[in-house]
């Protein structure tokens, strides 16, 4: 078990540090992107720019560079480009509109997919089922930003019921944090209660031709008994594993285009600013933040699945 | 539970005139089953009719609409019902649907014909979706076979580089590399693209699935190669390079049909995100996505501007996700392959 954990953790630390490099690269080998000049400005003279050079360290080699940028960012002291503020701070002034998306959602996919994977599962090949998969797929072939475009123009511009966007914080209102999450959520929500509901579904269908589940049903147990208590079980687990992983995605900045719609102002939208800015320290941070997370979660699951399931640990 | 299902038949003898299963190959009986399967059908033939209607985009454009994509009628007039009308009002308000030839479905505030571009962009929007689906397709069948079939040190790297892939978080590779790559194009070999290329996006698209394809293939790679045909091929003499084109490849051919219309929708739905955020196609180029994020900002004003597009879109994935759902019923019955579980979490 303890040899499963550290490769576990050996191989997280080594994504993550690829993904730093990969990060670093990509916006290195960007024409024109010569931060020092845009810095300067337009009407900088050569010396201007020269000496922005030097003190921002962009004449040193790339590989020192990418370990200033990493220093930086484990002590805190990362500084973007264009705003020159502390990326950190920035980060943590967006994280309450990211996390309350991420949990509310969260709640909201998770129980809406079991609930309709469920459902559709126990009426297989009836109309429910059949009105419940069309509905799955109108949902995940709708991009987000449509939806919530959609959302806000009859919602909030046609019938005022809801705020136009905007983010107010927990502290100061709680009930108009809620008036003003309640419409991202659902939005968020459903793509992924599509997908969830769907892989639901077909992972309980599976199930139900099990030797155990036969044994259940030989003991005379009801269908929907039996469904419930010995298949839900065990068809739960693929599905908490990935609501570990999305809701991890969403908490590092994944949820970007729902963000920018409602202009929550979380960390999603703040990444996405900052490439159009190509400014690097934030999204590097950010993209690393959101690794970060993807990664640790999936260590968690794996590690808790392993714990559970003498076989994943065998065969892992 | 007593369906009457064909597996129930299989060991009885076969009546005459009965449907006879035995003997048929595996495609016969997924396209039997396929063919059953009438809204899977009904939903192909709507994303057919849609790639149809987007090839015909030049003759609409030249005999209906007589204008191009990208020309500009701001200060021009139409005739709607017999009222000479601005295309775009003095204080900036595009003309909605006139439901006639030119401005079929109302203009955009540069005076554009959204039908015109609605049909250009179409092909834009489904030209990156069929190529991002090509090389992912090509990249990830190789990739995941040659892992599959060596393992050891190969699989440990390449399994690598998909993990690599596979932890950054979709969306934001996408806007990196379509913002690094929108400014300065990329040379690959002699191969040179410009910025706004529309093999940018496709490029960015493809590589960002490889991994959620290239990683059931791998798998199912691993239980193949230790069958016995595969064994009875190697004492034939055949090399690894032999054993993989023709004994793993067939059998990994199934899951690589259901990916294909899966793919493209995914592909389709990325191209709009990205295009929304900027880093996709690039303007004034139409797309699908390009025209969605141009009719956002006005929507309260001109909504004929998103929700055209919009419906286009939303019909056009739908169209071939039904579809690819029923190709998957048809030919993976067991439902193997699981798409959803990463793949289309890039349209968040």
């Amino acid at each position: 078990m303890t040899r499963f954990v550290v490769r576990r953790l050996f191989s997280m630390v080594l994504v993550l540090f690829a993904i730093s490099v990969l990060t670093f690269l990509i916006f290195q080998v960007i024409p024109n992107g010569d931060p020092a000049q845009r810095m300067a400005g337009r009407l900088s003279t050569p010396e201007t720019v020269a000496a922005i050079r030097r003190t921002w360290g962009f004449d040193d080699p790339l590989w020192q560079q990418y370990l200033t940028t990493m220093k930086k960012i484990f002590t805190g002291e990362v500084i973007s480009y264009t705003q020159q503020v502390n990326v950190l701070d920035q980060i943590w002034q967006n994280l309450p509109a990211t996390l309350s998306l991420a949990i509310g959602a969260g709640i909201i996919w998770f129980v809406m997919g079991v609930l309709f994977g469920v459902l559709s599962a126990l009426r297989a090949g009836r109309f429910t089922d059949r009105a419940l998969t069309v509905a799955a797929l109108v949902g995940v072939s709708t991009p987000v930003f449509l939806l919530g475009a959609v959302a806000l123009y009859f919602l909030a511009f046609k019938v005022q019921l809801f705020p136009n966007g905007g983010y107010v914080p927990l502290t100061q209102d709680p009930l108009d944090w809620l008036y003003h999450m309640i419409l991202p959520w659902l939005v968020l929500s459903v793509l992924f209660i599509g997908i969830y509901s769907r892989v639901l579904r077909s992972n309980l269908l599976d199930a139900m031709s099990e030797d155990y589940v036969r044994t259940a049903r030989a003991k005379g147990i009801s269908e929907r008994r039996v469904l419930l208590r010995h298949v839900l079980r065990n068809s739960l687990i693929p599905i908490v594993a990935l609501w570990s992983l999305d809701f991890a995605a969403v908490i590092g900045g994944g949820a970007i285009l729902t963000e920018s719609v409602f202009n929550l102002q979380g960390v999603g939208q703040y990444a996405a600013e900052s490439i159009a800015q190509l400014d690097v320290p934030p999204v590097m941070v950010v993209v690393m933040l959101g690794a970060f997370f993807v990664v640790i979660l999936s260590a968690i699951t794996d590690v808790l699945f392993a714990l559970l399931d003498p076989r994943i640990r065998l065969s892992g | 539970m007593a369906t009457v299902d064909s597996t129930v038949r299989v060991g009885a003898p076969a009546a005459p005139g009965a449907d006879a299963t035995a003997g048929l190959s595996p495609y016969r009986l997924g396209l039997r089953r396929l063919r059953r399967n009438k809204a899977a059908l009904a939903f192909g033939a709507l994303f057919l009719l849609i790639v149809v209607l987007c090839l015909c985009a030049p003759l609409y454009a030249d005999h209906v609409a007589q204008t191009t994509p990208n020309a500009n009628h701001v200060t021009d007039t139409v005739v709607v019902d017999g009222v000479r009308t601005d295309v775009v009002s003095p204080t900036g308000q595009p003309i909605g649907p006139t439901w006639q030839g030119r401005f079929l479905l109302g203009a955009d505030q540069n005076g554009r014909d959204i039908a015109v571009r609605l049909l250009y962009g179409g092909r834009n929007s489904l030209e990156v979706g069929f190529l991002a689906t090509l090389l992912t397709m090509t990249l990830a069948t190789i990739v995941g076979i040659v892992a599959g079939y060596f393992r050891g040190f190969v699989d440990g790297v390449l399994a690598r580089v998909l993990d690599l892939i596979w932890a950054y978080p979709v969306v934001l590779l996408g806007i990196a590399l379509g913002t690094a790559l929108a400014l300065g194009g990329i040379t690959i070999g002699p191969l040179h693209l410009q910025g706004n290329s529309l093999l940018v996006p496709a490029f960015i698209i493809g590589i960002v699935y490889i991994p959620y394809v290239a990683k059931p293939i791998r798998g199912q790679v691993l239980r193949l190669r230790e069958q016995e045909f595969v064994d009875a091929a190697r004492v034939g003499g055949a090399g690894p390079l032999r054993i993989m084109w023709s004994e793993i490849l067939p059998n990994v051919s199934s899951t690589i049909v259901v990916f294909v219309p899966l793919m493209v929708a995914n592909a389709i739905l990325l191209e709009a995100a990205l295009s929304y955020l900027g880093a996709g196609v690039q303007p004034p180029n139409p797309s699908w996505g390009t025209m969605i994020s141009d009719g956002i900002r006005l929507i309260p004003s001109a909504m004929h501007m998103t929700f055209v597009p919009g419906a286009m879109l939303v019909l056009a994935v739908l169209g071939i996700n039904v579809f690819g759902d029923g190709v998957r019923d048809a030919l993976d019955p067991r439902a193997r392959v699981r798409l959803e579980e990463h793949a289309q979490e890039a349209s968040r």
